[in-house]
């Protein structure tokens, strides 16, 4: 009883885990993702249309649990010599990624050497600048880009009274139409939202134009410092509380955690993805409507544009990699990037155009008539020319810093302390991230 | 305590033990010494850029407020677990005791939540408890008793702690049956002539007699709020909210996996290593104690 | 089992009285103990509406059929639960017998023979009660992840395979066969292997027994380690493929969670309750 013997029985005896089957001819690409459900299968589906469209590459998605386990299992996996050619990886783990140095290949290098050429300028700017160098120069490849946008149910809104077409634009109005809700108890929960730090924080940062980190958000250096304390914060923290204090808004939980509640009709007004426009199409029984986000006209005149979410690939090497494996990954890149493509991938996915072109393209079909509102998170998108504040973040440990802020919050809704404190403590804990990040993190 | 009479044989008794101490080498005392060893370090998720820090990752992590708060979190839910969990079982075993027919069938009946993971029993819980489709969440809600773990610190630890020791009840029960069970006849007979009232019998005569069975369910059940909760906590509360039902493993898991910091990550594992051999030692006491007596 | 606290001299009525409080007392505990199974249980014979709504249903619907049907199938992330129920099978039943089998040779190695290092090695497997996989989590992933191991069921079984608990159960058992067994063995000129197979094997026939549903259990209801060496569908187990259902709470098809949750507690509540009489002295036995 060896233990290679052991090994050996293990694997006669069908326990060693089903293998992919090597193709032959075809060059082999390994694509990691985290796109559970319907979206899985349209990524399956991306990934068939590249395949059949040429003969020497094959790609092979597959699905690896949620963002996290994606990443963290990519990062494994390159540390044991056995990475994937390509993982997808969320939006606040871009930081993380982009210093890891020796174990990514940045898009523009990979193109240059593969000899495929795509212009940069051919991405919408709000998402090229997310994952561009300082030089602007594309580090992965945008992928499943949206927005945070506002949803409102509009029978709600129809039974307290107020206007279904001309629908709130800031926060004062916001409360405004709460009340009216709340007081013809037009809906459950008057206001509600997912993913409270990516809503009530990160886009309100860049809306408003306010720095949520020094350094251009963590753009220009790992030397970034939070600024969650500034006067904009506090405004939008108390804004939730008041509301909360009145009976008008429950917190629905971290993340997406709240989207049920809309939904299910028991949210008048609530923040959420871009992407939930099929769900919602699907399950909601009611009218509704999808709008940019609201601000603070008191503190910005014309809001700027907003961050986006989702995910980009990335390219991750390995000792065994060949030229031919990594302008395989390159083809790849150049067909998601293709209009007709990418148009598909729109209108499939709810996610925004990676392209100008197929944005425009969606335009003239007329399909923003057809499908009112399936525009909101583009134009948040692109509605301005990106200042240092909004053209993203670029901070490391995101996800933890998220969290945090979650968790000040949670805090604060609990009545344990107050905006300021939860600010303060939430800042403080936060820079102690980026600090430990920077120390890991230097050359 | 070793035999008399063995067999001589010189290379057989090596190859026996092959299996388990291959595996006990190569998956325990390897990334064993590693934990210790990554403690001291500190690396990018990626391991590109490793520096030693010394005892660095240590004071950080007792400097953290955070983590004091992580303990009495721990502190918090092991001791409501273990105490909840002993003391119904003990009144269930007792009960069950004194019906010598219904003994055996109350056991059938109540041993089953053993069986059941951890994470189950967290999901168990949430359809009692979640504040829109549990069965008590709701009737609280509906009842104007404001009712939501996933906003209140206070309620998710009662809910993490409830579905812990609802699994961990089964366990203690067949224990405490088996030692009520094992009590001589003669000696309750004795105790119930002088006329002592049931209650003081039990505190008096029977309870002492179960002491060593109580201790050493004591531990295991400390052992398992510890570490066999973390399916409970991660389905249920994920640590939240704001950290309130964060345990010790759950914060190693978090910072290794989510946080990607390897350095903070093991500097808690070896904390944790350093809390089990003291448990460890405390029961192998008892049990040396126990074995020669 | 012949003793009874109640033998006391009270009258019959009042003891009467007693036994019927006794008995609604412990009815309750029954009945409080199987409600959020019942909960489950009634839940998943509901559409995803009726719980959606929150109308904890304690009556069977008319939809278990359908449920049953869609969680075996489709499950939550598109891999059907049945099949992670033959990746939990496999797993749980590799383990139990993997563990068996390992620790009772090593426990025969140290009991029947004496050889250099025998204390060594027997302190090398004890020291392994005070660390569980938990605390040495992330390194044992490294070295699961090295060997490639990582998505298999190698990764997922052998490293939990060693057992200290099940070394000293049959270690403390060996123990107590009487000498006189080994010397018969010796002058009938059987070998130790023939020893251990015709008489030490068929002796510890119960604490096998018992040890399989305890390890049964513990392998199939592990949750931290499948969830960090399991990260692709082909291997993913049902506890850990049932929690991942719930995941953002957001989109939760409840009644088809609630049937997987069924079908997840079945296997191992099915082997405690049928193998309960072995199980129950195991766990006394090995703990004492």
């Amino acid at each position: 009883m060896h233990r290679r013997s052991l090994l050996a029985g293990a694997a006669a005896l069908g326990f060693a885990a089903p293998a992919a089957v090597r193709a032959q001819a075809r060059t082999e690409i390994q694509f990691w993702h985290a796109m559970p459900g319907v979206l899985g299968e349209i990524v399956a589906e991306q990934v068939k249309r590249f395949n059949d469209s040429q003969a020497s590459v094959t790609v092979v998605p597959s699905f690896k649990g949620s963002y996290t386990d994606a990443m963290t299992g990519a990062i494994a996996a390159w540390r044991a010599g056995n990475p994937p050619h390509i993982v997808q990886v969320f939006e606040v783990g871009t930081a993380t990624m982009m210093s890891a140095g020796p174990a990514i290949r940045p898009v523009h290098e990979l193109l240059a050497q593969s000899g495929v050429a795509l212009d940069p300028k051919r991405y919408l700017a709000g998402v090229r600048g997310y994952y561009s160098d300082t030089q602007g120069r594309l580090i992965s490849m945008p992928h499943n880009s949206s927005s945070a946008i506002m949803w409102i149910n509009l029978d709600a809104f129809e039974k307290a009274g107020l206007s279904t077409t001309d629908l709130p634009k800031t926060w004062k109005q916001i409360r405004a139409a709460a009340e009216k809700i709340k007081a013809a108890n037009a809906a459950p929960v008057a206001v509600t939202t997912s993913w409270p730090t990516w809503v009530m924080f990160e886009q309100m940062a860049a809306m408003h134009d306010v720095p949520f980190a020094t350094l251009s958000n963590g753009f220009e250096g790992l030397g970034a410092e939070l600024r969650l304390t500034s006067p904009l914060f506090v405004k939008q923290v108390e804004y939730l509380l008041a509301l909360q204090k009145d009976g008008m808004f429950r917190y629905g939980g971290r993340d997406n955690a709240a989207d049920g509640l809309f939904v299910s009709g028991e949210a008048a007004v609530s923040f959420m993805s871009s992407s939930l426009r099929a769900r919602v199409g699907k399950e909601a029984k009611f009218k509704w409507a999808s709008v940019p986000l609201p601000y603070h006209d008191d503190v910005i005149a014309t809001p700027k544009n907003g961050v986006l979410g989702g995910a980009s690939l990335w390219t991750l090497t390995s000792k065994t990699r060949t030229p031919a494996e990594y302008k395989g990954v390159a083809e790849f890149f150049r067909s998601i990037s293709d209009v007709d493509q990418d148009l598909w991938w729109h209108k499939a996915t709810g996610y925004v155009p990676i392209t100008l072109a197929a944005y425009e393209k969606a335009k003239a079909e007329g399909y923003y008539t057809q499908n009112p509102g399936a525009d909101a998170a583009i134009l948040q998108l692109s509605r301005a020319e990106p200042t240092p504040n909004s053209a993203g973040f670029r901070l490391g440990g995101m996800v933890e810093i998220r969290n945090i802020i979650q968790e000040e919050l949670e805090k604060a809704l609990q009545g344990q302390q107050g905006a300021t404190a939860a600010l303060e403590s939430a800042n403080r804990r936060g820079n102690v991230v980026l600090r430990n990040f920077e120390r890991a993190n230097k050359a | 305590m070793d035999r008399k009479v063995v067999f001589n044989q010189k290379l057989l008794p090596y190859l026996l033990l092959l299996p388990q101490m291959a595996i006990t080498l190569v998956f325990f005392f390897w990334p064993a010494g590693q934990a210790v060893w990554f403690a001291f370090l500190r690396q990018d998720a990626f391991g590109i850029r490793t520096t030693f820090v010394g005892f660095e990752n240590f004071t950080d992590l007792f400097a953290d407020p955070l983590y004091l708060d992580t303990i009495r979190n721990t502190a918090v839910f092991s001791t409501g677990v273990t105490i909840l969990a002993l003391a119904v079982a003990l009144l269930l075993a007792v009960l069950a005791d004194r019906q010598i027919r219904g003994a055996t069938g109350y056991r059938t009946l109540l041993i089953w939540p053993y069986a059941i993971a951890p994470a189950i029993a967290a999901v168990l819980w949430i359809f009692l408890f979640h504040p829109s489709i549990g069965l008590i969440g709701r009737a609280l809600n509906d009842a104007g008793l404001p009712f939501d773990y996933k906003l209140n610190g206070n309620q998710a630890m009662l809910v993490v702690i409830l579905a812990s020791a609802w699994k961990q009840v089964s366990y203690n029960f067949i224990f405490f049956l088996a030692g009520l069970q094992s009590i001589p006849k003669a000696v309750l007979e004795a105790a119930a002539i002088d006329g002592a009232r049931a209650t003081r019998r039990f505190w008096t005569i029977i309870f002492p007699l179960l002491s060593p069975t109580t201790f050493f369910l004591l531990v295991v059940n400390l052992v398992y709020a510890f570490f066999d909760t973390f399916g409970v906590i991660d389905a249920l509360t994920k640590g939240g909210p704001a950290k309130a039902t964060e345990t010790l493993i759950y914060r190693a898991y978090v910072d290794g996996r989510v946080n990607l910091d390897l350095g903070s990550s093991s500097a808690q594992s070896v904390v944790l290593m350093i809390v089990v051999i003291l448990l460890t030692a405390i029961q192998f006491r008892y049990v040396e104690r126990r074995v020669h007596y | 089992m012949s003793n009874a606290v109640s033998t006391t001299e009270a009258p019959a009525i009042e003891r009467q009285t007693g036994a019927w409080v006794t008995h609604a007392i412990l009815g309750i505990g029954v009945i409080l103990f199987a409600l959020p199974l019942w909960i489950v249980l009634m839940g998943s014979t509901h559409d995803a509406a009726t719980i959606g709504r929150g109308e904890v249903p304690l009556l069977p619907g008319a939809h278990a059929l359908e449920n049953y049907r869609a969680a075996w199938t489709q499950g939550g992330t598109g891999v059907g639960v049945g099949w992670m129920l033959w990746n939990s099978m496999v797993i749980a039943l590799s383990i139990a017998i993997g563990k068996i089998a390992i620790s009772i040779i090593s426990a025969y190695a140290v009991v029947f023979f004496r050889f250099p290092g025998r204390r060594l090695f027997f302190w090398a497997i004890f020291i392994t009660l005070m660390l569980p996989v938990e605390v040495r989590i992330f390194p044992t992933f490294k070295v699961v992840s090295d060997l490639g191991l990582v998505n298999t069921y190698a990764g997922l079984i052998i490293p939990v395979i060693a057992s200290a608990t099940a070394t000293l159960l049959f270690r403390q058992f060996f123990l107590t066969i009487p000498d006189e067994f080994v010397e018969a063995a010796k002058m009938d000129g059987a070998g130790p292997l023939r020893f251990f197979w015709d008489v030490v094997l068929p002796l510890s026939r119960t604490n096998m027994a018992a040890l399989f549903v305890i390890l049964f259990v513990y392998g199939w209801n592990q949750y931290l380690w499948p969830l960090l060496v399991a990260t692709s569908a082909d291997v993913e187990t049902v506890v850990i493929g049932m929690v991942k259902m719930i995941g953002s709470e957001s989109n939760t098809e409840w009644n088809i969670v609630m049937a997987t949750c069924v079908l997840a507690m079945l296997p191992p509540v099915l082997v405690v309750m049928l193998m309960q009489r072995w199980f129950v002295k195991g766990l006394t036995d090995t703990e004492k």
